[in-house]
């Protein structure tokens, strides 16, 4: 071992230490232990950054948080930090239920949620290929009729007047569409409708999911999670100064359009 | 008069009397409390206490937790409506805003006291002991008056109290006043004049407002535990997860750290020890996040002296039964998980590293006899309390997802015997029942 080597490695073990124990003494047990390499075991290479501290999210989320193929958890890399930060905080407090989401983030505080969401949201990894769609192509053209022009009848807006042309959202706070699982889609959808998911009051979103079907749901996840992620596979930068949303969401800072004798809402 | 009659006569009279020693025992040491009560307005007209009272008693509130268990999660603080899962039903906890229809609005001081030192209602109903007030009991009355003086000046909500749903005969005044006869009586914290007043300040918080024997201590069929002095550990009713012993060093006795480390586990929620890094995990993360960070770097020091008295105390007179220094069997399976999943943050041979991740050989955690802890630190994960003094914490992926009982007993047991670990083997069973457990 070069003493380049053991200086280089000294220099990572301290980045991860507290400041109060950066002590000559210490750095004299360190290197010592060093040269002792071959008898007394160094300790496992950890670097202090964010990506490591947030390990604990990779073993459902995926390394990076790209998703697994397990099918159902959603991946987390370049969705919008905002919505990732609000999505956080709804598990924190209890407007989202899934134990094993709200027991890890119960103990954490607003600025480190938000710095959380912002890490994940500024990863960029490509997309896996889409899954095959196991529908019959009414059901396929019924989902893409929902998402690029809603159900005027029912009050339900198309998908894409939010969630961008492209569907994959706009910065910081409307999450993509694409490249989610079928199940996860299928399954938050019907949260909303039921009223198992919620956001930040007004939540438009189970507006949106009390105008649909469960044969409209099926649709939709069935036709999103079939669709391949184009590049740039990025959410717009910003919402559209000339636009407004066709419903108020509590946790978009976006103004609404007046509702004009909309039956948006009215359960089904 | 028959003999039948007669006996029945006896009968009526015994029970009589019974009651009369039962309602007796529920009003006891309450003096002219009750005269007080009715002299003192309630709602008070116009009470505002001293700007210095009210951060005294938000501090205190700190140190109790109050809110804790006083809101419900995602509701408003202090609003209640949290539900307190217990072997005889579901408590759910009371608004203590000062909303005058749902919460302390027409309470008086004195009422205020009455419910911590005596475990009544402003209504002179009996609380039920979900309400640690056998701890609060030992609060004193300006602590008392400081409380009150608190939650007087926090806004108002509006939110009723959800009615308890506890089984009967759980559900009764009467059970509650044979439970208050047999296992609560209202006291005063009594200073010990031969230890020093930090000892005894320490002793006041751990015991009063502190409750730490809510969970450090084990409790019987009837949820009552040996009272404020018994920190011997205890599984958490209902939750699973295990409370150490305070006072047995191979559980988290603290005799043997230095006081200042025992202050930065309860300040910041990890401490560095030479050892290797030390963190509240659990519940204990829980009560580090929302009470103790906040307290005084005095009154953690002073809590960390009585602490130390504690374990020194009781692992003098324990038996010290040395564990079977038995060979480990072969455990390929354990062995392999280890190095796939664990060795990269804790090391191939359970060191840890110091500041970000725990040592697993020779951490009394790993080790415990009763491995409720480590089982369910693997199934689900976590993260330190992301603190004041310690933000940002490192966390732990949850197995409980990707590894199915037989793996992760496999995997611990191979944490429980390597590097000279000497604990029990764990079982897939034992895995088993702490899933799906809050």
């Amino acid at each position: 071992m070069s003493i380049t080597h053991l200086k280089n490695a000294l220099r990572r073990v301290r980045c991860w230490l507290p400041t109060r124990v950066h002590s000559t003494a210490l750095r004299g047990v360190l290197l010592a232990t060093m040269l002792a390499g071959s008898v007394v075991q160094a300790a496992p290479k950890v670097e202090d950054t964010i990506a490591q501290r947030l390990q604990g999210c990779t073993a459902c989320h995926g390394a990076q948080g790209r998703a697994t193929p397990n099918g159902y958890q959603p991946r987390l890399a370049g969705k919008p930090a905002g919505y990732l930060f609000h999505q956080l905080l709804n598990f924190r407090e209890a407007r989202r239920n899934y134990g094993p989401m709200t027991s890890l983030v119960d103990p954490l505080g607003d600025a480190y949620l938000r710095e959380i969401g912002e890490y994940f949201a500024s990863l960029d990894i490509a997309y896996p290929p889409p899954q095959a769609a196991t529908a019959t192509p009414a059901t396929l053209q019924r989902g893409e009729q929902l998402v690029r022009h809603g159900d005027a009848a029912r009050g339900t807006p198309a998908c894409q007047q939010c969630h961008g042309e492209a569907m994959m959202g706009v910065a910081p706070d409307i999450p993509g569409l694409l490249g989610l699982p079928r199940d996860y889609i299928n399954a938050q959808l019907g949260a909303w409708r039921s009223g198992k998911r919620q956001a930040q009051a007004p939540d438009c979103m189970a507006q949106v999911a009390r105008s649909l079907s469960l044969d409209d749901i099926d649709a939709l996840s069935q036709w999103l999670a079939s669709q391949a992620v184009a590049a740039p596979a990025k959410p717009l930068p910003e919402w559209p100064a000339t636009r407004k949303m066709p419903l108020p969401c509590g946790g978009v800072s976006v103004e609404a359009a007046p509702v004009a004798g909309s039956q948006i809402g009215s359960p089904r | 008069m028959s003999a039948r009659l007669k006996a029945l006569a006896v009968a009526l009279v015994a029970l009589g009397a019974l009651a009369v020693v039962v309602v007796m025992l529920n009003v006891r040491g309450e003096g002219d409390l009750g005269d007080e009560i009715a002299a003192t307005a309630a709602p008070p007209v116009g009470w505002r206490a001293t700007d210095e009272v009210i951060a005294r008693g938000a501090y205190l509130a700190r140190a109790g937790n109050c809110q804790a268990c006083h809101s419900a999660r995602g509701g408003a603080p202090y609003a209640g409506g949290r539900a307190i899962e217990t072997p005889f039903g579901t408590v759910f906890s009371s608004n203590l805003t000062p909303d005058a229809e749902h919460g302390l609005g027409r309470w008086s001081a004195p009422q205020f006291w009455r419910a911590l030192h005596h475990g009544r209602s402003a209504d002179g109903r009996l609380l039920t002991p979900a309400f640690p007030y056998d701890n609060t009991t030992l609060v004193n009355r300006a602590d008392s008056d400081a409380l009150y003086a608190y939650l007087r000046s926090l806004a108002p909500v509006a939110q009723a109290a959800r009615p308890h749903e506890l089984r009967f005969p759980f559900n009764t005044q009467v059970a509650l006043a044979v439970w208050r006869a047999l296992y609560f009586e209202p006291r005063e914290f009594q200073a010990d004049a031969s230890q020093s007043a930090d000892w005894n300040r320490g002793a006041y918080l751990v015991q009063g407002l502190g409750h730490c024997n809510a969970c450090h201590a084990a409790r019987n069929a009837l949820g009552a535990t040996h009272g404020p002095l018994d920190l011997g550990g205890g599984l958490i009713p209902m939750h699973n997860w295990y409370a150490p012993s305070l006072a047995n060093s191979r559980e988290a006795g603290v005799a043997d750290w230095d006081r200042a480390e025992i202050v930065a586990l309860l300040k910041t929620g990890v401490v560095n020890r030479a050892s290797g890094l030390v963190t509240a995990s659990g519940p204990m993360g829980e009560v580090v996040l929302r009470s103790t960070q906040y307290l005084s770097e005095a009154d953690l020091g002073a809590m960390a002296t009585y602490l130390q008295t504690l374990s020194a105390h009781a692992d003098a007179t324990q038996a010290a039964t040395a564990p079977d220094a038995k060979r480990p069997k072969p455990n390929p399976r354990g062995e392999k998980l280890y190095a796939d999943r664990c060795a990269g943050c804790h090391g191939d041979h359970g060191e840890g590293v110091p500041g970000a991740y725990a040592p697993l050989a020779g951490n009394r955690a790993v080790t415990m006899r009763r491995p409720a802890n480590l089982v369910r630190i693997v199934l689900e994960g976590g993260f330190a309390p992301d603190t004041l003094g310690h933000p940002r914490p490192f966390g732990m992926p949850p197995f409980g997802q990707t590894l199915n009982n037989e793996d992760i007993a496999a995997l611990l047991t191979h944490l429980r015997t390597s590097w000279g670990n000497q604990g029990t083997e764990i079982s897939a069973l034992q895995v088993n029942r702490y899933r799906g457990t809050r």
